[in-house]
């Protein structure tokens, strides 16, 4: 008897489907046990997680604006990584775009609500892209790497967020904290059910619907595919791959800057320091997990924003720390990732096996 | 003499594609066994199988009588198996000695190394193989690539050698240059599985023929059983071969007139030398060369992959080193390229969105800048009837896809637009008998309409029974044109070696 696996030729669509579930399943025994260790039962703990998350309008209004940038980040991420473009930079772009919606909104002096919203969004989307697009142009023509471009390019959006928030655009009336001046009504996004949850939600699964449509129906989504699949060929057959390239940079990181809009107009309604708790590297595992799925981007996104509001009410009501957390976090990535081996390969149990 | 391997009812199923049904066939110690077959009938599904690649949803496998199952290769290579595979897995940079070295299951020490280098020197010689220990891989020609292959399994004294299509890819003269070594494994005691779809080398080197349709295998015969014509009608049937005709009235109209074209390589070496052609509209040109003289760089300086360093390409009128005509042009220029797994398909994506990549702009396609998704299928339904291609599922990727049905995908994409001018190279490659005369007849039947072609291909008989004309190259040059209806395969071949014979029909 021997236990060997095989390179499964094609998955079956069920497989893929209960596969995350079934991980999800291993994650949370194996939390359980670290649960018992801190003196929790482990089924009142995730009956907390659920409860907190989704068990009440607040519960779920939270978990939805977290969800928010996570689907656009996540959707930016995954457009580029259609293309076998690694954009790692979204993090950066959501600061940038983040940036410009916030210099609008304070230095403009737009008064309509809707063109300010609008001049807004554009500002962000732009220089969000403009921002990836750096590293897009410098791959199209020098072949730089675009992973070291898009990681070194964060570290100089978020120290130049920092500059403006301590420096120039410092609210005077703040008491010296790092923040800007509230925007004005006008530069707000609605917010509903008298909760925190802003029309950013909405914004984002229109967005990802249309990233849909983008990439199964247009002929712009038909070209990425074939560069992703094999840029050669892609050439060969007339396409302008390095165009391609910046194009798909810039969008990439235009749909991540929305996300920056979307924060400060729908919740913040400020800049500040640390807009974004790192939800641009979440966006690469989600676009990871997602299989670069406009549609599985929204729903990762908001198992993650689940995670992140459940994980909050851990802290407060047990005092469990914040590691304990990122524990739970981990173990559910690596059951995800740990499903993608089982999709891949079929593992059999075979009698007699080759004893020579 | 008892068989060394016996094959027993195996069945492989993927996910809505049954690739092998029942097969069972036997092979004697010292046989050469040929297995023959349609694209897509499932030889190199089998042949994963025996190596351990795919295990078998039923059926047994048995060496010298004993019952094996293997869960990788590794463990047919333990059982004397061996595989060269159609796709080289060698380290371009490293010298032969080292890519050799790399097979071994345990990398040997600086005092084994010099045993090793002995023994193969001695394999090298016992089959007087033209083989260089230290010159890196990336330079040898692929034939020579071949042979350290070959050695890997020697060295670890495999009984059995499966070659997949080895043929493929040589120029015939490498091609003899295999069956004798072949030959020689024979008599040494070795057995060998050989699949190829020329019939020609089937004739020469089997003992035995297994005829394998649709995932069964039909038939077993014994050299002396059989003859040509009698497997090609057990495995496709012979009145399936479509019948075409060539189209003898040539107009006058020139459709490409290159001239005196030069191309150079990385190195500065020219691989195309002064080279002048009138193609004439409807005209089915054949370019006969031992592989590496300047054909496949013509064919890319044609289709636009290469700048031309010196020399025109007029057509209409304009100069298609001239950027801006070259790109509308382009468009008007098909090219059957080479290399096809590298730059012929997406291999992610399925059949339909790889018939279109070249024409998805065009408003059978798009409407606006939306894709046409029912009129994307209607197409690749019909080119799927009509090249006969076997493709699984709908939507399945096209890297599923057995070899000579990728081909045929990159063929029907090709064709379909009605090209002013086909560049061709070696477009029957890899293809069943039956899609190679298809695919014949396209061509034929695109001349008759005006279609210009420029076929590139090794099989002097292919050349002989296609093209209205013959030119022969040399070391990047253009040494001379020949008639197809009064030459004889021996004149071309020594053409190709340089001498330069009659040097009519040029103006033709
Ligand atoms: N990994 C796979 N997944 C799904 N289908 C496959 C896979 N490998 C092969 N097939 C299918 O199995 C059938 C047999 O393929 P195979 O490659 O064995 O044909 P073949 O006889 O070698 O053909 P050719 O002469 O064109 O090389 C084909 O229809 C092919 O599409
Ligand atoms: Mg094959």
């Amino acid at each position: 008897m021997k236990l060997v696996t095989e390179r499964r030729e094609i998955s079956s669509p069920l497989l893929r489907f209960s596969a995350p579930l079934i991980s999800i399943g291993f994650a949370l025994f194996v939390a359980g046990f670290l649960l018992l260790a801190s003196g929790v039962n482990p089924l009142e703990a995730y009956r907390e997680i659920l409860i907190e998350s989704l068990g009440s309008l607040y519960g779920l209004s939270e978990t939805l604006v977290k969800t928010t940038p996570l689907i656009f980040a996540g959707l930016g991420v995954s457009l580029a990584f259609r293309m076998q473009i690694w954009n790692i930079g979204a993090e950066g772009q959501i600061y940038i775009g983040a940036m410009a919606a916030s210099g609008v909104a304070l230095f403009s002096g737009i008064e309509s609500h809707g063109l300010m919203l609008l001049t807004m969004f554009l500002a962000a989307f732009t220089c969000g892209g403009l921002w990836a697009g750096v590293a897009g142009f410098l791959r199209a023509r020098w072949q730089v790497n675009e992973v070291i471009v898009t990681l070194l390019m964060n570290y100089i959006a978020i120290l130049l967020v920092d500059y403006l928030i301590y420096g120039p655009w410092k609210d005077p009336k703040g008491f010296n904290f790092p923040l800007t001046a509230q925007f004005s009504d006008t530069a707000r996004l609605a917010e509903y059910f008298d909760t925190r949850l802003h029309s950013g939600f909405f914004l984002a699964v229109f967005v990802a619907l249309l990233l849909y449509l983008f990439m199964e129906r247009t002929i712009w989504g038909y070209q990425i595919k074939v560069i992703g699949s094999n840029p050669k060929a892609a050439r060969y057959a007339g396409m302008k791959t390095g165009m391609a390239i910046f194009m798909v940079l810039f969008l990439s990181g235009a749909i991540a800057g929305v996300a920056g809009f979307s924060e400060v107009a729908g919740l913040q309604h400020r800049l500040q320091h640390g807009i974004s708790p790192g939800y641009g590297y979440t966006a690469i595992i989600i676009a990871w997990l997602a299989k670069r799925s406009a549609g599985g981007v929204v729903i990762v996104a908001f198992l993650m924003g689940v995670l992140l509001v459940g994980g909050d009410s851990l802290q407060l009501l047990w005092q469990l720390p914040v590691a304990f957390v990122y524990a739970f976090q981990g173990l559910i990535l690596f059951f995800l990732l740990a499903s993608d081996f089982f999709i891949l390969y079929r593992v059999k149990l075979i009698k007699g096996a080759a004893d020579a | 003499m008892p068989d060394f391997l016996k094959i027993e009812h195996i069945r492989k199923t993927f996910p809505g594609v049954i690739a092998l049904d029942d097969v069972s066939f036997s092979v004697a110690p010292g046989e050469i066994h040929t297995l023959l077959g349609e694209n897509g009938a499932g030889k190199s599904t089998l042949m994963n199988v025996l190596t351990g690649l795919y295990h078998p949803d039923s059926g047994e496998i048995r060496i010298d009588g004993r019952r094996l199952s293997f869960t990788s290769p590794r463990d047919s290579l333990a059982c004397g198996i061996g595989m060269v595979h159609q796709h080289f897995m060698l380290v371009p940079a490293h010298s032969v000695f080292e890519n050799i070295l790399l097979a071994l299951d345990n990398l040997p020490n600086l005092f084994s190394r010099k045993k090793y280098r002995a023994r193969i020197k001695q394999l090298i010689d016992e089959f007087q193989l033209d083989l260089d220990l230290d010159s890196p891989v990336w330079k040898l020609s692929i034939g020579a690539q071949q042979w350290i292959e070959l050695i890997k399994l020697l060295l670890r004294d495999c009984r059995l050698l499966i070659l997949d299509e080895p043929t493929a890819v040589l120029t015939p003269q490498e091609a003899e240059r295999l069956f004798k070594v072949l030959r020689q494994l024979k008599k040494q005691g070795k057995s060998i599985i050989f699949i190829s779809h020329k019939m020609r080398e089937v004739m020469e080197i089997s003992d035995q023929v297994t005829i394998l349709k649709k995932g069964r295998s039909i038939a077993s015969l014994t050299r002396g059983e059989y003859d040509e014509r009698k497997l090609a009608a057990l495995m496709i049937g012979a009145d399936k071969i479509p019948e075409w005709q060539k189209n003898l009235q040539l107009s006058t109209q020139i459709s490409l007139d290159i001239q005196q074209l030069s191309v150079r390589n990385d190195r500065g070496l020219s691989d195309l030398e002064d080279f002048s052609l009138q193609l004439i509209k409807g005209e089915i040109l054949g370019i006969a060369g031992v592989a590496g003289n300047g054909q496949k760089a013509l064919a890319e300086v044609l289709t636009g992959l290469r700048k031309a360093s010196h020399g025109r390409i007029m057509a209409n009128g304009e100069d298609l080193n001239n950027s801006s005509a070259r790109h509308s042009y382009i468009a008007g220029i098909a090219h059957i390229p080479e290399d096809r797994k590298t730059i012929g398909i997406a291999p992610d994506m399925s059949i339909d969105d790889n018939l279109i990549m070249k024409s998805f702009k065009n408003s059978a396609f798009a409407r606006g800048i939306f894709q046409d998704k029912k009129s994307i299928r209607r197409n690749a339904q019909e080119k799927i009837a009509q090249f006969a291609i076997k493709s699984g599922p709908e939507g399945t990727p096209v890297r599923y896809l057995s070899g000579g049905n990728i081909q045929k995908v990159i063929i029907a994409r090709e064709l379909s637009e009605k090209p002013a001018v086909l560049v061709a190279l070696y477009p029957t490659r890899g293809l069943d008998i039956g899609s190679a005369e298809y695919v014949h007849k396209v061509i034929a039947d695109g001349a008759a309409q005006g279609m210009s072609t420029i076929l590139i291909a090794e099989d002097l008989d292919e050349l002989l029974k296609l093209s209205d004309r013959i030119a022969v190259m040399f070391r990047g040059r253009l040494i001379g044109f020949v008639d197809p209806q009064n030459s004889s395969r021996e004149e071309i071949g020594l053409m190709m070696s340089g001498e330069t014979g009659e040097n009519d029909g040029g103006e033709a």
